[in-house]
């Protein structure tokens, strides 16, 4: 269980990335958090990866405070941050050099195999094509077995078929592993396709503002009436969050109220 | 399982080096580069042969191979550039190690860096001649003040070098390091050094060619054998072809000790997707 109280992060200069976060999320459950840019959802993932502080709150992982980077937390970032210097299944070994050479490498081959990039273990990252980097990060991030894994934006710069495929690949990993999920997103399909839950950002300070439940059965179809259903709520919910919370003026902004 | 290794356009490996057309330019390169001095010298040779110029000044390339030729025949020549190359050797030797020192240093701890870096800088803005008087006041006129003056020399270029380098490494690689939790030291292993070698040796190419720079000044102001002697006499006995020969000679020892250090080092920076080779 990761569990997340009244957690707020101000910065130096007086921004309030995010004020008074509450969120649980059991074991093995993936969540998709959604919002515009700016309403803090990147500072949440720091925050739980311990690369930053909170000014206030706690993050726990199975009642164990998180104060700094967590063995059981993984994560994968907006861009492959790959070493350059670093063969491809070097990469993927980075973080678990503790272990013995023979599981390490029986590790690092099988988290390949599974991002499709079995053939590729000698390569330098530079010779990777964008969605291949992405897959290598993924797997670097599996390797080490966390039990949370956290996911910035982490296909946000690829096509939509590479992104797809992707989603694959990470389901795959998932179900190997199961760990508990937060990936961040601004793609709407990526949620549905992806998530038990959706929840929505609210900007300026940053907060939770509405949770949609995805509870469709996978692999998921995002033609089926069920995603179709699912991705207008979201958007609906996306809508309302993009509205001041005090909605005395909500009435005249009904109907066409998007753009 | 099924769901490994469906892709649809994204197995293709993105570069594939087309090596032959690359080495075939590569000579083709080579042989246009040598075509501006051939020319310049044969067109000199021709000139000097047929009565249009003395040659006395600027003695033609026969000449030159002749008293090259000489000078080595004699054996007299490697003495000379085993004292050159000694020199900046160990000149470069020190100066580089100092360098790097004091850059990795004066990165890593900002106390350092703000006690130290301004001094540093305002020595560097001394030209390394100026030392000159005073090393040899303090060292004599033998080999100490000369290998001093080419450590100093070697010294800044490479301390800028390394601490820049320090100082411009990726945040988001560092972050690759925190997240998998890694020590101080381990961090130092596996990312800051890997990350700031390209820069180094970049500073170090730099720190060689000026150390064959002051090995110069440094013969000049007073030896019994290097390349720069042998330039010293020639002025001093009108031998223009010694001269020159002095010159091709540093021309090609520096050339050559520049390849060597690449030819050494570029195993260690293979991973770069730069065009370091043509620089």
């Amino acid at each position: 269980m990761l569990s997340i109280q009244s957690l707020s992060k101000t910065y130096a200069d007086g921004t309030r990335a995010l004020e008074g976060i509450d969120l649980q999320m059991p074991n093995a459950e993936i969540v998709a958090l959604i919002g515009g840019s700016g309403c803090g959802k990147t500072t949440l993932l720091r925050l739980i990866a311990g690369l930053d502080r909170p000014s206030a709150g706690d993050i726990a992982l199975d009642g164990e405070p998180i104060t700094g980077p967590h063995p059981g937390v993984g994560l994968v970032f907006q861009e492959p941050r790959l070493l350059p210097w670093l063969s491809v299944a070097e990469n993927v070994g980075f973080g678990i050099d503790h272990l013995p050479r023979r599981e390490r490498r029986e590790r690092v081959t099988h988290a390949l195999e599974r991002v499709g990039l079995a053939e590729q273990t000698g390569r330098w990252p530079r010779e990777l094509s964008g969605g291949q980097q992405q897959r290598v990060s993924i797997a670097r991030a599996f390797v080490a077995n966390p039990r949370v894994l956290l996911l910035d934006e982490p296909f946000s710069a690829l096509d939509a078929f590479t992104r797809k495929d992707l989603h694959r690949h990470l389901l795959a990993l998932w179900e190997e592993v199961r760990p508990t999920v937060l990936i961040v997103t601004h793609d709407v399909a990526e949620a549905v396709a992806l998530a038990d839950r959706a929840i929505v950002m609210r900007p300026r300070p940053g907060r939770l503002d509405d949770t949609v439940a995805l509870p469709m059965r996978r692999p998921r179809d995002p033609a089926a009436p069920t995603s179709e259903a699912a991705t207008r709520n979201i958007l609906a919910a996306l809508d309302h969050s993009l509205r001041p919370r005090d909605a005395s003026r909500a009435p005249e902004l009904a109907g066409g109220s998007s753009f | 399982m099924s769901v490994t290794t469906v892709l649809s356009d994204d197995t293709e490996p993105k570069a594939v080096p087309a090596r032959r057309s690359a080495l075939l330019g590569g000579g083709a390169r080579l042989a246009l580069g040598l075509l501006l001095p051939l020319i310049l010298a044969l067109g000199w040779e021709a000139a000097v042969a047929a009565g249009l110029a003395s040659g006395r000044l600027l003695p033609p390339p026969s000449r030159v191979g002749a008293a090259l030729w000489t000078l080595a025949a004699s054996g007299e020549l490697w003495i000379h550039v085993e004292a050159t190359l000694i020199r900046v050797g160990l000149g470069f030797a020190f100066g580089a190690g100092a360098g790097i020192l004091a850059g990795a240093l004066t990165a890593t701890l900002p106390t350092l860096r703000w006690l130290v870096d301004p001094s540093l800088q305002a020595l560097r803005a001394v030209p390394s001649l100026a030392w000159v008087p005073l090393f040899i006041l303090w060292f004599g006129i033998l080999e100490t003040p000369k290998v001093a003056l080419i450590a100093v020399g070697v010294f800044f270029p490479v301390y800028i070098g390394v601490a820049g380098a320090i100082a411009s490494v990726d945040r988001k690689l560092v972050e690759v390091g925190r997240i998998f939790r890694l020590s101080k030291v381990a961090l130092a292993r596996r990312i800051l050094l890997p990350a700031v070698l390209p820069a180094t040796l970049t500073a170090l190419r730099t720190g060689l060619g000026l150390g064959f720079l002051f090995v110069v000044a440094a013969e000049l102001m007073g030896a019994s054998e290097g390349l720069g002697y042998l330039l010293l006499d020639g002025q001093q006995f009108s031998k223009p072809d010694q001269i020159l020969a002095a010159i091709i000679s540093f021309a090609v020892v520096g050339k050559a000790a520049d390849a060597g250090l690449v030819a050494l080092t570029s195993p260690l920076v293979r991973w770069q997707d730069t065009a370091r080779e043509t620089l």
